[in-house]
């Protein structure tokens, strides 16, 4: 990084992540003052703007280093000193590749989407905007109050986008998922400041610093509590069940846009939360949690697949399906184990471009007769062929078919979970013969079978735009399927860390419960002080990044 | 050589990428040629590579060809690494040999289908799963392969996706796949728990080390994965979904459904005999497994009407006597069997076809009869191929299945028990071959007046007389010693089933070679083999060979028994009551009650608590922003207070 260049693209290169959140929220303040009845106008800058971002995403990718386990692209900017609170962003492999995953399915959503919202366009072009800078903001945040408000401000434009631009009974489902979210960050929000004031109380620095925080070892009862209300709150959004009934309303009732960001991005928030926050500050807590994280993810694959089978509506069978598919990142996740670590992070990516592109394909057809039930389909193959193509490959990939990308991720959170205990492991599997049912019965239902129904024998194949849409998707749905190995690299380094602080823990449970350690937060407490003339923040290995970037 | 190995498999993708570009642009003729050609080619890299690997020595170690990592995460390394030796040369050259074949008699077969160029694309597909399935070197890749002939399937199944049969048929045979995959999974689970890695040679070579002479362990692992190739070569209890299977079109029952995939489950226990060995249990199960198949199938065979769902069985029934064969310890003989197999029965499907298309897609045996004279082609080549699977001297069945009823008996886990069942297997394959050409070649015509039965294209029938030749002539390459033959083909998959060998005298067992001496034996079983082929044409000529064979003998002189066997046993209405159905009760159940009462309704329970609750707070509400915020701060206030005490 040439960050000292002082040229202009010097200084926007060192706050490159910061502009991919300006960006968007400039692009929404455009949309703003573009007349009301500009339409196409107002979709064009989204678009012009959703595709600077995956540029920038893009440009990321490729100027990131995979190999560190460091936060690259770091800004550290004083924001409200007087909390102790910093404008800290910067990301590792997981940041990145979700960063990138956003930045890539906003404007795919939102071409695959073009046409099927034609009112109130200001609004609706702005929320996704504002949303895209949102779900970014949350992925880069160092600062848990700078977190905080991220996590909040990207649930309005959820809302809206749900409560508006939504299906008939989109109120209930929006006041449900805001309702839903809201207690949970509620009890997150008591839970940043209880770990706030805890970790000053102990080092007596009071600081929002995700570095700083993750280095105090909590004792146990707060550990505990804190661990809780910060689990639960991720839990909620993942959703695990039994948390997951919010899911299939806000997807049934959203707009093609929302059910594909929702499942796309906006849920791997809460397991994002859970490698994030719950393991790295609370890796006693979470050790103890395993069992019930794991009952829990378990019987969500289970369940989720289950109750997908027997829906009758194609949008509620893939979010049910979501719940199970989510089921195992987190099952993944509490093997604290390498491979099933980054098993679990490749495969929040996976979910987001197969689910993604099931609801694309979803509002495909749902465009063109107004109905998602299953029953008023079958047949669609004759008539369109490549539709018929993208859903088989789509249905395949969600239900795991080797060679493909769901896959990939799958078997690693298996091999993971069947190291740490067979038990583990073995009620899991049942999940990819539930996963053939439900898939292969929609699949079924919708493509084969005679083409009976006088609507569907007039249909029109997918057109350009159409296809143009989802050819990324299926690219990168086989490439991650045959090639994984570019998508696993950077995510290396961050599981062998989860890892390794995982396994820190883990011999001495006991001893380290009871006592709290005094040694270890003098030290930092000197190392902190020592710092504190340079900057109010914390010693972390991506300092030498930004104090090179913080040129003025 | 390795050039050639990865040629092996280019050419079928490239055979894939053409079809999906070009399929349905390009007239018929071309696509047909071309997609055929693609195996073709692949075939003949397959011979050089099989030829070159020859030329270092037939009893040579196998040579692995790596292309690139797969997955590399944490101590989990998966390559996708390529490995040839004895037993992969056999499998690769059967899969394209006899898949070039039936890709030039699909060109005839199919012709004037509106998929026509999906068809072609999807057997391109096939090929190249096919082919990575019994080349890869790791269990990943195999098992890539695996769900990659599955899918394929699948989707050949439904082909003509319009009717729902086919549509459901192909769900079926998929679902119940993934019942056995899922038991695979699980074994490859236990196997890179236990060590470290998925590489079979790896696996192969470390296991007596560290699973230390059997034990739970090792039974289990090898349990599941005989369970995932029970999934796909169609055995008890996951049998059901092949006969279904028939619903796709003929070439892909020849090609698919009896001469390469559902072979898959008896190359992997062979591949993993090494495991196997070690599992005394396993094997006996597997042996039992395999001989209750073939009887229960040939029983089922015998009492069905559709030309294609006697084949079905018989299929099922052909790959239970593998099984038994592998259960007795005698892998090669087993992979022997498969090769011969993939010849005659690959012929009998391609000349049901030829007998359906000459009958204007009927496949009623009942409307049959006296066809030989339409058919003269078609009619001898499926006799050579009936007469193989018969096991009459000297066709190519008959020297692997009277080897296989030896080994059962006298195998290095064989037991005569073993061999009992295997000979009323043979009994029964004896009768429901000799009933089909009775009722669809011999005999009085039944065919009603409006068809008029021809025989088929060149692109159809040469097909068939190449493989005649190859069900009549291809057992001599295993050519038993008693006969004064050397058992050349046993002796070169031995090579690579070889490791088992020195694995089993390392436990303490018998290895292969132990069957040998036993000369006297040998010629006694073979007797008897020939005999029981012939008390089944015996038998079949006695029900079948009058004027008019309907009623059907057994049918008239054991009612209840026929109808057992007509409805296959009631398999499929038993799982439909012991599983499918509760299954779906439960699903309903857990959607309609608990996820919508009592989770939602807890949820919004609470919502409504919190509504009355709000309406009376809304009482506290002023409308002073001002206000507000002093609330705020002062909550703000008492939670820090709160905690900092």
């Amino acid at each position: 990084m040439n960050a000292q260049d002082l040229t202009f693209f010097g200084s926007i290169w060192a706050h490159w992540l910061s502009w991919t959140i300006l960006i968007p929220v400039l692009g929404a303040l455009a949309i703003a003052i573009v007349p009301k009845d500009r339409h196409t106008l107002m979709k064009g800058i989204a678009l012009v703007v959703s595709l600077v971002v995956l540029a920038m995403g893009l440009t990321i990718w490729f100027s990131f280093d995979p190999d560190s386990a460091a936060f690259q692209f770091a800004e550290n900017m004083k924001w409200i000193p007087g909390i102790g609170a910093a404008y800290l962003v910067g990301i590792d492999g997981m940041s990145m590749m979700l960063l990138v995953l956003t930045a890539f399915l906003t404007p795919i959503a939102l071409v695959g989407t073009w046409t099927s919202v034609t009112e109130k366009m200001k609004g609706y072009t702005a929320s996704i905007l504002m949303l895209e800078a949102g779900m970014i903001g949350v992925f880069i945040a160092r600062d848990l109050f700078l977190f905080y408000i991220f996590w909040e401000a990207m649930l309005i434009p959820m809302y809206l986008l749900i409560g508006v631009w939504g299906g008939p009974r989109r109120v209930y489902a929006a006041v449900k998922f805001i309702l839903y979210t809201l207690v949970g960050s509620f009890l997150m929000l008591i839970a940043i400041l209880a770990l706030y004031f805890l970790h000053g109380r102990l080092t007596g620095i009071y600081t929002f610093d995700l570095a700083a925080l993750e280095q105090i070892a909590l004792p146990f009862g707060p550990q505990m509590w804190l661990f809780l209300a910060f689990t639960f709150a991720f839990c909620i959004k993942v959703p695990l069940w039994p948390f997951h009934t919010w899911l299939p309303d806000a997807h049934v009732e959203a707009p093609t846009f929302g059910s594909v960001i929702l499942a796309g991005v906006l849920l791997k928030m809460g397991t994002y939360g859970l490698l994030r926050f719950s393991l790295p500050i609370f890796p006693i807590a979470a050790t103890i949690a395993v069992p019930w994280m794991a009952t829990l993810a378990i019987i969500g694959i289970i369940y989720g697949g289950l109750v997908a089978w027997v829906q009758k509506d194609i949008k509620s069978l893939v979010a049910y399906s979501s719940v199970a598919h989510l089921g195992f990142v987190v099952l993944g996740i509490f093997t604290f184990r390498a491979e099933g670590l980054s098993g679990s992070i490749l495969q929040m990516v996976n979910h987001g471009l197969s689910t993604g592109a099931l609801f694309i394909l979803v509002g495909y057809i749902y465009q063109r007769r107004h109905t998602r039930e299953i029953s008023e389909f079958g047949g669609l193959a004759r008539v369109m062929p490549i539709y018929a193509a993208f859903l088989l490959v789509v249905a395949f990939s969600s239900a795991g078919l080797p060679g493909l990308n769901g896959f990939v991720g799958e078997f690693l959170i298996l091999i993971a979970a069947f190291q740490v205990s067979p038990w583990m492991a073995i009620p899991a599997i049942p999940g990819i013969i539930i996963a053939a049912l439900y898939l292969l019965r929609m699949v079924r239902g919708i493509l084969w079978g005679p083409l009976d129904k006088e609507e569907n024998k007039v249909l029109k194949d997918l057109n350009l735009r159409e296809i143009v849409t989802m050819v990324p998707l299926l690219f990168f749905i086989v490439f991650i399927g045959v090639f994984p190995k570019p998508f696993l690299r950077p995510l290396e380094p961050v599981a062998a860390k989860i890892e390794k602080r995982m396994s820190s823990v883990r011999q001495p449970v006991r001893y380290v419960i009871e006592t709290p350690t005094t040694v270890e937060s003098e030290e930092q407490e000197i190392q902190l002080k020592a710092e504190e003339p340079a900057s109010d923040t914390e010693p972390t290995e991506s300092d030498e990044l930004h104090s090179a970037e913080m040129v003025k | 050589m390795t050039t050639a190995l990865k040629l092996v498999l280019l050419f079928p993708l490239i055979g894939v990428v053409f079809g999906l570009s070009f399929g349905r642009r390009l007239p018929e003729k071309v696509v047909g040629w071309i997609s055929s050609l693609c195996i073709g080619a692949a075939f003949v890299s397959a011979l050089i590579a099989v030829t070159g690997f020859i030329g270092l020595g037939a009893d040579g170690v196998g040579v692995s060809v790596r292309l690139f990592e797969w997955i590399s995460t944490g101590p989990v390394h998966i390559d996708a690494t390529l490995w040839l030796d004895q037993l992969s040369s056999v499998m690769i050259l059967v899969v394209t040999g006899v898949g070039f074949l039936i890709h030039v008699y699909s060109i005839g077969y199919m012709h004037g289908d509106w998929g026509f160029g999906r068809f072609f694309t999807y057997m391109n597909l096939f090929t190249f799963a096919m082919l990575l399935l019994v080349l890869g070197d790791s269990l990943a890749m195999l098992f890539i392969g695996w769900e990659g002939v599955g899918l394929c399937s699948y989707l050949l199944i439904g082909f003509w996706f319009e009717k729902d049969s086919a549509a459901d048929a192909g769900r079926k045979a998929f679902v119940v796949n993934r019942i056995g995959d899922a038991a695979f999974i699980s074994g490859m689970l236990g196997i890179f728990a236990l060590f470290g890695t998925l590489e079979i040679q790896e696996i192969l070579h470390n296991s007596h080390e560290i699973l230390a002479g059997g034990g739970a362990a090792v039974t289990i692992i090898t349990l599941l994965l005989f369970v995932g190739a029970t999934g796909k070569s169609a055995q008890i209890p996951l049998h059901i979904w092949l006969p279904d299977a028939m619903e796709g079109p003929t070439p892909v029952s020849a090609l698919i459904h009896a001469a390469t995939m559902v072979t898959a489950g008896v190359y992997l226990v062979a591949r993993m005999g090494v495991l196997f060995q070690m599992a005394p249990v396993t094997l006996v199960v597997v042996a039992l497994v395999g001989a209750l198949t073939a009887i229960v199938a040939g029983f089922i065979a015998i009492a069905q009407h559709d030309i294609k769902k006697v084949l079905a069985y018989s299929t099922v029934s052909q790959l239970g006597f593998m099984f038994l064969a592998l259960g007795a310890g005698a892998f090669s003989v087993g992979i022997f069997h498969l090769m011969t197999h993939a010849f005659f029965k690959g012929l009998l499907f391609l000349g049901a076809g030829s007998v359906i298309h000459a009958m204007a897609d009927k496949q009623d045996m009942r409307e049959m009869g006296g066809l030989k004279k339409h058919l003269p082609i078609t009619h001898a080549t499926m006799l050579i191929a009936g007469l193989a699977l018969a096991g009459i001297p000297f066709f190519s069945g008959f020297f692997s299945k009277d080897e296989i009823l030896f080994e059962a008996w006298a195998g290095p886990n064989g037991h005569p028990l073993f061999w009992a069942l295997g000979a009323i297997a043979a009994v029964l394959t004896g009768i429901y071959i000799f009933r089909l050409l009775y009722l669809t070649f011999w005999g009085t015509s039944r065919v009603p007046d409006d068809v008029h039965p021809h025989e088929s294209p060149y692109t159809m029938t040469v097909p068939l007389m190449i493989l005649a030749a190859l069900a009549a002539l291809g057992g001599f390459v295993g050519l038993p010693q008693v006969l004064g033959g050397g058992a050349w083909i046993q002796e070169f998959i031995g090579n690579a089933t070889g490791a088992v060998s020195h694995a089993v005298e390392a436990v303490g067992g018998h290895a292969e070679e132990a069957t040998h001496g036993n000369s006297g034996l040998q010629v006694v079983l073979m007797v008897v083999s020939v005999l029981l082929a012939l008390t089944g044409y015996w038998i079949a000529r006695k029900w079948y060979g009058r004027e008019n064979p309907y009623p059907e003998v057994p049918e008239t002189a054991a009612p209840g028994l026929w109808k057992a066997m007509r409805q296959k046993f009631y398999f499929d209405e038993f799982y439909f009551m012991v599983i499918g159905r509760p299954l779906q009760k439960a699903s309903e159940w857990l959607y309609r009650v608990f996820d919508v009462k009592v989770i939602d309704g807890t949820v919004n329970g609470a919502g409504q608590v919190t509504t009355t609750l709000a309406r009376w707070i809304a009482g506290l509400q002023v409308g002073h922003v001002g206000s507000y915020a002093l609330a705020m701060a002062g909550g703000a206030i008492i939670l820090m207070i709160l905690l900092l005490i």
